[in-house]
């Protein structure tokens, strides 16, 4: 699936977007950001916090235990600042 | 008629009077007009800002802001709405968005308007970078956005 990030969670991890195949075992959004948060240095920086991580699944804003099976693009960022 | 619904992410500035004169240009049956602009402030806390970058989420921002256009237009008698959002480097004194909305009557166009404001704020993947004399920083979210936002989530 792709992975996309934004904000100081695409800095910190040091790139806008990754296509990356997690194991059957990583079956919600939050069990994505523990096993992101494993794959290395700038990653465990980008997730050290993750209740402060937003996540959105095909462009829809999803909660930490929704399921990711079937998703095309996940994204990763921070709370959002617009307006 | 049929209600006008635009929603538009652009790096450009926009033109508020266009921006109405489309909305409301060859109709009679406006009655209000409210036009909200969120303009880039020189200072934040006492601290000089010399500029704002603003960050999206291209494809989910535009999907997210007209799905809460769509929500704004079937709760309330309007008779049309823009949303227009800046993004890029923003200096003090410019444009950051617009939101307009006419109706018949004020009421439905004040509140559509707020409506639309307090959930941008909270919820459309936007994200603003500041360039200060110390140096730059990402802006953090306000618990009274989303506190602003949610008030409009009724049971």
């Amino acid at each position: 699936m792709k992975v996309k990030y934004f904000a100081w969670v695409r800095e910190r991890v040091g790139k806008a977007e990754e296509t990356i195949e997690p194991p059957a075992s990583v079956r919600t959004v939050d069990d994505l950001i523990a096993w992101l948060a494993k794959q290395g240095e700038s990653y465990a920086h980008a997730f050290e916090t993750p209740r402060v991580i937003r996540a959105a699944i095909d462009h829809a804003h999803v909660k930490p235990d929704t399921m990711i099976a079937g998703a095309r693009e996940i994204a990763f960022f921070p709370p959002m600042t617009g307006g | 008629m049929t209600a006008i619904v635009t929603v538009r992410i652009q790096e450009a500035d926009f033109d508020i009077a266009r921006e109405i004169a489309a909305l409301t240009k060859g109709r009679d049956d406006i009655g209000a007009v409210v036009s909200f602009s969120g303009v880039c402030r020189g200072s934040e806390g006492g601290e000089t800002i010399a500029a704002l970058t603003l960050e999206h989420y291209p494809g989910m921002a535009e999907a997210e802001i007209m799905r809460h256009a769509e929500t704004a237009m079937s709760r309330w008698p309007l008779t049309g709405l823009t949303v227009i959002h800046r993004v890029g480097r923003i200096v003090p004194g410019e444009n950051i968005v617009l939101v307009l909305t006419t109706s018949q009557h004020r009421q439905a166009a004040f509140q559509a308007a707020e409506f639309l404001m307090d959930y941008l704020k909270a919820n459309a993947p936007f994200w603003k970078r500041e360039e200060k004399p110390t140096g730059t920083s990402w802006v953090d979210a306000r618990h009274h956005d989303d506190a602003a936002a949610a008030r409009w989530t009724k049971s």
